[in-house]
């Protein structure tokens, strides 16, 4: 070629389908994969080294408020959503693709393979090295009817030649290790199945959170929720009727050594019946035992303080009579919340901060010291005027909004205590506290798939690691001779070059071997 | 035996097992010096059959060679310790486990005297398979590493775990982790054996023409990137198993079988990379030292999903217990 005399062969025109051909054999190429594995290795980690919307979208918004150029450029590049962005999509359904494209061809070589016999011995069994030769006292009938016999017991395919021989067979072929491909192929279909479990939890399942004091209910409508989330092709209006009310909240935390304050257990007693005209049943939920109901599971992640608060107006009329989720803010449960009475007038509002274990401090004024009610105290400070609940825009239940009401003062309580307010527009106590328990809840109906395929992928990979694929030949030398000479040799198949494999062959032939001398032979040499 | 007795000897036995275990380098140290001034060359024993693409002809694998002389006694030495630290440290994991009353998995202390122990033991499994005296020095050293942090940096007394970890789902998941974080050391020892060896033959054939004597008491390079592919090809399904079994109590826990928390993430990277170094070892052009790296980036990627994540990220599995 390079000397220029030969004429060069043009090159198949590189039309439509010429390109789609050789775009199609790149992408489907080990190399490309090997791109893709590590293109989605690289793309994953900003996904756990920046804060995620799925996971915590009040750090998205804390680090967007922080660097708010950066911030935004990455916000549009999808950095805070990982795992749904567009470029994340393309490495891992391009990797898929690339799979499809592998998996589909291999398949069909397989099944071939399958069908095929094992192939006709080399003309030339020394070649192989690793060879026995054996000296056998028995006609080669016999010896190769035997080899035939003990291969079959131990589940080699077998099949013996040449075909259409006046002397009969002259060499006993033998393949064993097909589950490697096959093990290789079911994960590979495993990964897809596993993918597609996922799109089917990800359009059908949906997710809800949701805070329920003691002795308070919830139903399951969307309406019920604090958030809720759902596939594209949920019916929101018909999610599974259930309902139960939280009977009673216990916790308790550690005391003693250096993981003091840590919760030693919490669980939640409810009662909940699968639709309305279902009969009661009592469960416990813990964090590690959901309650399944009619294939929703409901989970325990969180609980906290709803201290419970009686406010009366000017005249002595009971406005306000409930207990206030209060929300948690640090370990020790230091927590916050308001009470909004837009019912009295003029409206009145509280601001509180609530601790179990109150602990005063000079510098940093109230905290809490434990999360167990040791010494549970309130400080509050009282607001009137006007709430603007009025204004039509939505008010979180834990902001008071104190820009058109005045300040009435500030008080600490304890429980039972009463804090008449100096300019004699009423009072509040401060009765008690109930607890509260967050759940989640969630229907995913791509999870089973999702477990099987996770099986099958492991089952298939064991397979394609462990299996050793491996080819055996015993031939009669000398069909005529006097005495029958019978070497036994073998190859291996795996894509690894393992001293393992070969360990594996050299086991089989010494195991055949022995077998074959058993015919009161005499192994001749090992070369 | 008490509790406060029980404590004592535990933290006794971890401490004793790393004082045999820095004898055990030291050993295994002398002898790898040694074995580089014996001039011998250990053959491979898998030859490719020409035109047979990836067909390996059999030939009986001999033994890697009879060790040299020199440093022998050592390495023996170096192996008795390494047995007399592995009972050692077996006995200070199963006593701290006693002492809390539970499976010693409940933080990172636990984690990481479990992960050394674990690594000494799969590395103690294949010595009575396999020679593997000469992998001794580098297996070693991480492991006290590993064990020098766990007395320093992250002790914690042992309390009971918090609700979050009481599951039986936690003897599962933990225990595939802790082996497979035994296993990805091993294999990243001999990857990065494997390179250094390759790396020196090159320059002594550059330098003189021939690469005899080189770092002679470690096997050939192809038998240690075989090595390190058997060892993957053991713990990469078993890896796979770990984090389905974290899936299934994820969902049993938090509601979600998957949901990138960072710890998922990472061990979503790890388990891409070693799925790379598999693919890598049937690529032509990227068995050798290219698979070699893949295999280090990998244990890279387990070691950043252990420290990384459990220290400087925030993660539903922050279960350090080190404040």
């Amino acid at each position: 070629m390079s000397a220029g005399q030969e004429p060069v062969a043009p090159l198949p025109p590189l039309g439509g389908l010429g390109f789609a051909r050789w775009a199609w054999r790149q992408l489907t190429s080990m190399k490309t994969a090997l791109i893709l594995l590590f293109l989605l290795a690289i793309a994953s980690i900003p996904g756990s080294i920046l804060p995620q919307q799925g996971n915590d979208p009040l750090k998205v918004k804390e680090w967007i408020a922080g660097s708010p150029s950066i911030g935004r450029l990455l916000q549009s590049l999808g950095f805070f959503d990982v795992f749904a962005a567009p470029w994340f999509a393309a490495v891992y359904l391009l990797l898929f693709i690339s799979l499809i494209g592998c998996v589909i061809p291999r398949a069909r070589q397989h099944w071939r393979a399958m069908l095929a016999p094992p192939p006709s011995a080399p003309r030339n069994l020394d070649r192989l090295g690793g060879t026995v030769t054996l000296d056998v006292n028995a006609a080669p009938a016999e010896v190769l009817a035997g080899a035939t016999e003990y291969l079959r017991r131990h589940r080699w395919r077998v099949v013996s030649g040449p075909a259409g021989t006046t002397h009969g067979a002259q060499w006993v072929a033998a393949e064993k290790g097909y589950l490697r491909e096959t093990g290789n192929l079911v994960f590979h279909v495993a990964l897809l199945l596993i993918l597609a479990s996922v799109a089917v939890g990800g359009l059908f399942g949906w997710k809800g959170n949701v805070i329920v004091k003691e002795g308070g209910g919830f139903a399951n409508t969307v309406t019920q929720y604090d958030a809720w989330g759902g596939g594209r092709l949920v019916d929101s209006e018909s999610l599974t009727p259930f309902s139960f009310t939280l009977d009673s909240f216990d916790v308790d935390f550690e005391r003693e050594g250096s993981q003091r304050g840590a919760p030693k257990y919490f669980e939640a007693k409810v009662t909940y019946r699968d639709d309305p005209a279902a009969s009661q049943q009592q469960s416990v939920i813990e964090v590690n035992a959901p309650l399944e109901v009619d294939r929703a599971k409901v989970f325990l992640v969180g609980h906290g303080y709803a201290p419970h608060f009686v406010v009366k107006d000017a005249r002595g009329t009971v406005v306000f009579n409930d207990a206030v989720v209060f929300l948690p803010q640090d370990g020790n449960f230091t927590s916050t919340g308001v009470v909004k009475i837009p019912d009295s007038e003029p409206q009145l509002g509280l601001r509180g901060l609530f601790l179990p274990t109150a602990s005063i401090d000079k510098i940093k004024g109230g905290q809490s010291v434990f999360p167990g009610p040791d010494n549970p105290a309130v400080f509050l400070s009282a607001w009137t005027g006007d709430l603007g609940l009025d204004t039509g825009m939505p008010q979180s239940v834990y902001r008071l909004d104190s820009e058109s009401m005045t300040q009435i003062g500030l008080g600490t309580l304890r429980p039972g205590q009463i804090w008449d307010w100096q300019d004699g527009s009423g009072s509040v106590m401060f009765t008690g506290f109930d607890r509260w328990a967050s759940f989640q809840i969630a229907y995913d109906p791509g999870k089973e798939g999702a477990l099987i395929s996770s099986i099958l992928a492991i089952t298939g990979l064991m397979l394609s690691l462990f299996v050793r694929r491996r080819r055996i030949w015993v031939k009669v030398l000398d069909p005529a001779g006097a005495t029958t000479v019978v070497q036994v040799a073998g190859l291996t198949r795996s894509s690894s070059l393992d001293d393992i494999d070969l360990g594996a062959l050299t086991d089989d032939i010494d195991a055949l071997v022995r077998e074959i001398s058993r015919a009161e032979a005499t192994p001749k040499e090992h070369s | 035996m008490t509790t406060a007795a029980l404590a004592q000897a535990s933290n006794a036995a971890i401490y004793a097992a790393m004082i045999t275990l820095t004898f055990a380098m030291v050993a295994f140290a002398v002898s790898f010096a040694a074995g580089r001034r014996r001039v011998t060359a250990v053959a491979a024993s898998v030859g490719v059959r020409e035109g047979e693409g990836s067909v390996a002809v059999l030939t009986r694998p001999s033994d890697p060679g009879e060790q040299p002389e020199a440093g022998r006694r050592s390495a023996n030495i170096a192996m008795s310790l390494t047995w007399l630290s592995f009972a050692l440290l077996l006995a200070g994991v199963v006593m701290r486990g006693l002492w809390a009353g539970r499976v010693p998995w409940g933080n990172m202390y636990e984690f990481s005297i479990s992960a050394a122990l674990a690594t000494l033991a799969v590395f103690l499994f294949l010595s009575l398979r396999t020679d593997v005296r000469w992998l001794g020095l580098f297996i070693v050293i991480p492991v006290l590493l590993t064990l020098g942090m766990a007395v320093t940096v992250l002790y914690t007394e042992a309390a009971q775990l918090v609700p979050a970890l009481k599951s039986y789902w936690l003897v599962i998941h933990v225990s595939a982790a802790v082996i497979c974080s035994g296993a990805f050391t091993i294999a990243a020892a001999a990857a990065g054996m494997g390179l250094l060896k390759g790396g020196l033959e090159r320059r002594a054939v550059a330098r003189t023409g021939s690469s005899d004597g080189v770092l002679a008491r470690v096997p050939s390079v192809e038998r240690l990137e075989s090595f390190t592919n058997r060892v993957v090809a053991f713990s990469f399904p078993l890896w796979t198993f770990a984090v389905v079994a974290g899936a299934i109590w994820a969902e049993n826990a938090w509601g979600r079988y998957w949901g990138w928390d960072p710890k998922e993430t990472w061990a979503f990277i790890t388990w891409v990379i070693f799925a790379a170094y598999l693919h890598a070892r049937s690529t032509n052009g990227w068995r050798g030292s290219k698979a070699s790296w893949i295999a280090i980036i990998g244990w890279l990627a387990f070691l950043i999903n252990y420290f990384g994540v459990n220290f400087f990220v925030n993660s539903l599995h922050s279960y350090a217990g080190v404040s």
